[in-house]
């Protein structure tokens, strides 16, 4: 039998894997390698919307359809990743009628269904819109959840036969008679999953054809293969608040600008963006103002944000590309379209072709084109089949029932973790008794983590990004060193013990950019937890010197036995509360809870 | 007409308790304004001292740690007799609930992740369970429960070289419940021995783990033993497998620190403590320098509460003693001053466990425990302060949190009563 031709993929972001599982799909033999967990790059770091196209109905109208166009596919194939929430545009007294009519048009010469709102209207929809909003404009905007997304589609590249390396870089690019060959990828541990303290190894991988799906790293792919690739990495930063204050996409009915969209996603609502050029996709400052100003900003539309808790921020790049001789100065007027960069007919490099620009929403039809393009390169005939065939989780929605009784699980812990497993629910739920919950806040059982340790090794941020466990109120407060725990005992206590220490040092990351009023005390709060009672902070354990125990209160035991257990006497042993009040306790209390 | 007092302490954890406690030692009438639960019910139910200053530590001696610590850390204003007055007061309150007494020496604990800690008075639960004594240790662990792997903490402990060997295992209890089921379900089925398969829940579970017991000398659980019976509880346990058991303490809900709230309050109500609980203060008036009421927010009806002194123990950042937003850190009471770094960015640390100026966030209090404004004058001549709302500490990372407020509480609440009474 002859051997499939090879591919190699470079980036473990929407893209890079909607690549692989296309291409899977088609019967290549797909390689995916991703320098840190899969969504690593841009994909994990945006701000959650399925654009309708409304956004781009003025601006950038085949964008715009091709928006429309892709929501309508992922709410068929990844029904368990989006929440069809509807979006707003909404005019306040000050933003311009002229934009809203044009917005309007847009809308309907692109194919998006919109319908003018009353601000009553709106209001009936949003209850915390500003009282002085003039109108609005209803769109099918959406929630997309990337990380399940990503998850799901290097899901079923696997099951397709694809492998799939995280925590893999490229180090070199192999070119052998002025033609990609391969690559050379560094292992941060040995091949399959992350472990922490296993030794990293080099390999060699040799393929018929490089994707290099970096993104706003494309270029850093491209240096290593000899050729420029200009992408122009813009951040943007996302302020996530503790709960939905809007449960509707709400977008400022304006032209573009900082700080315009509040999405609902998950338990929170996320406030975006900005969009400023950097130079290196993984060092740019992340500072309070621009937090300030989605704060600031966006209570013009929802007043309540303006005295809401936020629970932590976090800034993403957009890979924005513009072919050489553009020009443009100011980033957010650079083309949010994609480009496929084939390096043969570009750069005299065959072998290789990099794909740069675009955006999650139409991820899909990138990945189709890139791999039409691929399959052409290397003579192969073969259909796409990726907007009809369902990604693993989403083939069956009748699983969405009340979990209750199937699996003991309370109502709304077995209504959330039913959303996020969607189809694989039953599969999941039943592999692990007793299935206690992990994760409070989001309601993440010991099952759903179990699962995701499958793919995860010991790197807990992954397990993090498909479960949601540790991404609520406490941000891991009260769970992570839980999550941690679940990795014994296949992996021994040092281990647990080191990637409880990345995932708290993630979330600690992010904390610090909501740092003030309530979340500054439930940081408070965590550290008290962790430093305080559990000493993580001055862990003997992990000390270089020994500790001199006899020195230490020995309880008494050389002089007196009886410091035990049963060492009756009249001990005041407290006035007796209810314990059943207790029982009800939130156990995130204090900070979070009392108020 | 309001309601006077000699004393008036605001707060409800440990430093007001001792405070109050303090201050009734002089024969003032003291009153305790409580808001709500206190911050006990997330904390241990471990007393810690002082387990680490100056870059050294373990401490086995607190007091050997003091002249480390920085001027302004509230030990220095209080003194190394600040320190044992608050000991002596919090062990005639809690009586043989606590062990740790007998010595100046601090113990070491293990946590529920399985690192030890210094500590100065752990519960008798805990007492047979202590890293610093010898005796090898089977520690037992539930499926159901994820705050602590048995394992996992068994190898913990071994991995901080503790003299003694430890085993781990995690078995089913007795009895199941929801999966989302919390500690006190657990310790409800063991405070009722009810009836499961086999036997009482108290019976099965000592035959499981006698199945496991392998020559340990001691056997450890989650503080889940019990809650009403827990001495029976444990002594029956005991009892069957031959051995001493113990608790390790817990995150919350910690059965150990609401344990020793309901300790602490019974010292109260026995020293003649008056106790308004369930209303915050949100207001008070003041004439020539002097707090003269303190206004408690009742289902939103202004209630005045008066006294000759007055002592803030509302808590820190996590008790909501002090309040911040994008700009400023306050105290909300008084309105008392507590310095902070202009740029929020510098109130924390990259290092998730950095030198955090949050931690250390407070007011400012003079040698007499008065908040002092920029000035570094007193806000009021009447007013003190303890606990969590002193600044100057970073109690989590020197394991000084209950020390902190028991020695502030002591003072602060001995000078007031003195005062008062004079």
């Amino acid at each position: 039998m002859k051997k499939s031709p090879s591919v190699l993929v470079i980036g473990g972001g929407s893209t890079g894997t909607g690549i692989a599982r296309d291409l899977a799909m088609r019967g290549l033999d797909v390689t995916l390698v991703e320098k840190g967990n899969l969504t690593h790059g841009t994909t994990g770091r945006m701000h959650g919307l399925l654009h309708s196209g409304g956004r781009y109905a003025v601006s950038d109208q085949p964008s715009a359809k091709e928006c429309i166009e892709e929501n309508r596919v992922l709410r068929r194939i990844a029904g368990h990743c989006v929440e069809m929430t509807g979006g707003l545009f909404v005019q306040r007294p000050e933003d311009s009628d002229e934009y809203f009519e044009k917005k309007l048009e847009g809308c309907r010469e692109c194919g998006i269904p919109a319908e003018v709102l009353s601000a009553e209207e709106a209001r009936e929809i949003e209850p915390y819109l500003a009282k002085d909003i003039k109108r609005a404009i209803k769109v099918p905007d959406g929630a997309v959840d990337p990380f399940r997304l990503c998850v799901a589609n290097a899901a079923s590249a696997v099951e397709h036969g694809a492998r799939i390396e995280t925590h893999s870089e490229v180090t070199d690019v192999l070119v052998e008679g002025g033609e990609v060959v391969g690559v050379e990828v560094t292992h941060q541990t040995g091949t399959g999953p992350y472990v922490h303290g296993e030794p990293g190894e080099v390999e060699e991988i040799r393929a018929d054809y490089v994707v290099n799906a970096t993104g706003a790293w494309a270029g850093q792919i491209g240096d290593l293969a000899g050729v420029d690739v200009e992408v122009r990495p813009s951040k943007g930063v996302m302020t996530i608040m503790n709960t939905r204050q809007v449960d509707t996409v709400v977008n400022r009915c304006r032209p573009k600008g900082d700080a315009d969209i509040i999405v609902p996603h998950e338990t929170t609502c996320i406030l975006g963006t900005t969009d400023e050029e950097v130079e290196d996709p993984e060092d740019y400052p992340e500072e309070g103002w621009e937090v300030d100003l989605m704060i600031e900003t966006l209570s013009e539309l929802v007043p309540m944000l303006a005295e809401a808790r936020t629970i932590r921020s976090f800034w993403g790049v957009r890979p924005l590309y513009e072919p050489p001789g553009t020009g443009t100065e100011d980033p957010t007027d650079i083309t949010r379209e994609f480009f496929l960069l084939d390096h043969a007919d570009r750069d005299d490099l065959p072998g290789m072709t990099s794909i740069v620009g675009g955006k999650l929403t139409t991820y899909r039809m990138m990945a189709e084109k890139i791999s039409d393009h691929v399959c052409e390169k290397l003579d192969v005939e073969a259909e796409c089949r990726t907007a009809d065939v369902p990604l693993p989780g989403s083939e069956d929605f009748t699983v969405l029932r009340d979990y209750m009784d199937d699996f003991g699980l309370r109502s709304p812990i077995g209504r959330r973790s039913a959303q996020r497993l969607g189809s694989r629910a039953d599969e999941v739920l039943n592999s692990v008794d007793p299935n206690p919950v992990v994760c409070e806040c989001e309601a993440v059982t010991r099952a759903e983590i179990q699962d995701s340790l499958d793919t995860a090794g010991t790197d807990l941020n992954s397990v993090r990004i498909q479960t949601r466990a540790s991404m609520g109120n406490c941000q891991g407060a009260i769970c992570c060193h839980r999550m941690a725990n679940e990795l014994a005992p296949e992996y021994d206590e040092t281990t647990v013990r080191a990637s409880l220490d990345d995932l708290y040092q993630e979330r600690w990351k992010g904390e610090r950019h909501a740092m003030w009023g309530t979340q500054l005390s439930q940081s408070a709060l965590k550290h008290m937890l962790h430093a305080a009672t559990m000493n993580r902070d001055e862990d003997p354990a992990a000390a270089d010197a020994d500790i001199d125990f006899a020195a230490f209160d020995d309880g008494g035991a050389s002089e007196d036995d009886a410091s035990g257990v049963a060492s009756g006497g009249a001990v005041a042993d407290g006035g007796r509360k209810q314990a059943a009040d207790r029982a009800g306790d939130d156990p995130l209390g204090g900070a979070d809870g009392d108020n | 007409m309001a309601i006077t007092d000699d004393v008036l302490v605001i707060g409800g954890g440990i430093a007001a308790c001792t405070a109050a406690l303090s201050a009734a030692e002089t024969g003032a009438r003291v009153r305790l304004l409580a808001h709500k639960k206190s911050t006990l019910r997330q904390a241990s139910g471990l007393v810690d001292v002082l387990g680490y200053a100056g870059g050294d530590g373990p401490l086995s001696d607190p007091y050997a740690g003091l002249d480390a610590l920085p001027d302004g850390h509230p030990y220095r204003i209080v003194g190394e007799d600040g320190v044992r007055a608050g000991l002596r007061i919090f062990d005639e309150a809690v009586g043989d609930a606590y062990r740790g007494g007998h010595t100046d020496s601090n113990a070491l604990v293990m946590t529920h992740g399985g690192a030890v800690k210094p500590t100065a008075r752990y519960p008798e639960s805990v007492a047979p369970g202590l890293a610093s004594s010898p005796g090898d240790m089977l520690l037992v662990g539930f499926a159901g429960l994820t705050d602590f792997d048995a394992p996992v903490a068994a190898d913990h402990l071994a991995a901080a070289g503790v003299p003694f060997s430890a085993r781990g295992v995690t078995v089913e209890f007795p009895k199941r419940f929801r999966a989302d089921a919390k500690v006190t379900r657990f310790a409800k089925a063991l405070d009722r021995d009810e009836d499961v398969n086999g036997g009482t829940v108290r019976s099965v579970l000592a035959d499981t783990v006698a199945d496991e017991l392998d020559g340990e000398s001691r056997v450890g659980f989650p503080a889940m033993l019990g809650d009403d019976h827990d001495e029976d509880v444990r002594a029956e346990l005991s009892d069957r497998l031959g051995v001493p058991v113990f608790e390790v303490p817990t995150g919350p809900p910690s059965l150990l620190g609401l344990k020793l709230e309901d300790i602490l309050f019974d010292a109260l109500d026995e020293a003649g403590v008056r106790i308004s609980a369930g209303n915050p203060a949100v207001d008070f008036e003041a004439e020539n320098g002097r707090v003269e009421t303190v206004v408690v927010d009742q289902k939103s009806r202004p209630t005045p509460y008066s006294a000759d002194q007055v002592v803030l123990a509302t808590g820190g950042l996590v008790g909501k003693g002090l309040d911040s937003d994008r700009e400023s850190v306050t105290e909300p009471v008084f309105g008392c001053h507590v310095p902070h770094p202009e740029d929020r960015y510098d109130w924390s640390e990259p290092e998730a466990f950095g030198d955090h100026a949050f931690a250390r966030f407070g007011v400012v209090p003079d040698d007499e425990l008065r908040p002092t404004g920029e000035d570094g004058e007193p806000h009021f001549e009447n007013l003190r302060a303890a606990g969590g709302v002193v600044g100057g500490a970073d109690v989590a990372r020197e394991k000084s949190a209950s020390g902190v407020s028991l020695a502030t509480g002591a003072v602060a609440g001995r000078l007031a009563g003195e005062e008062a009474t004079r």
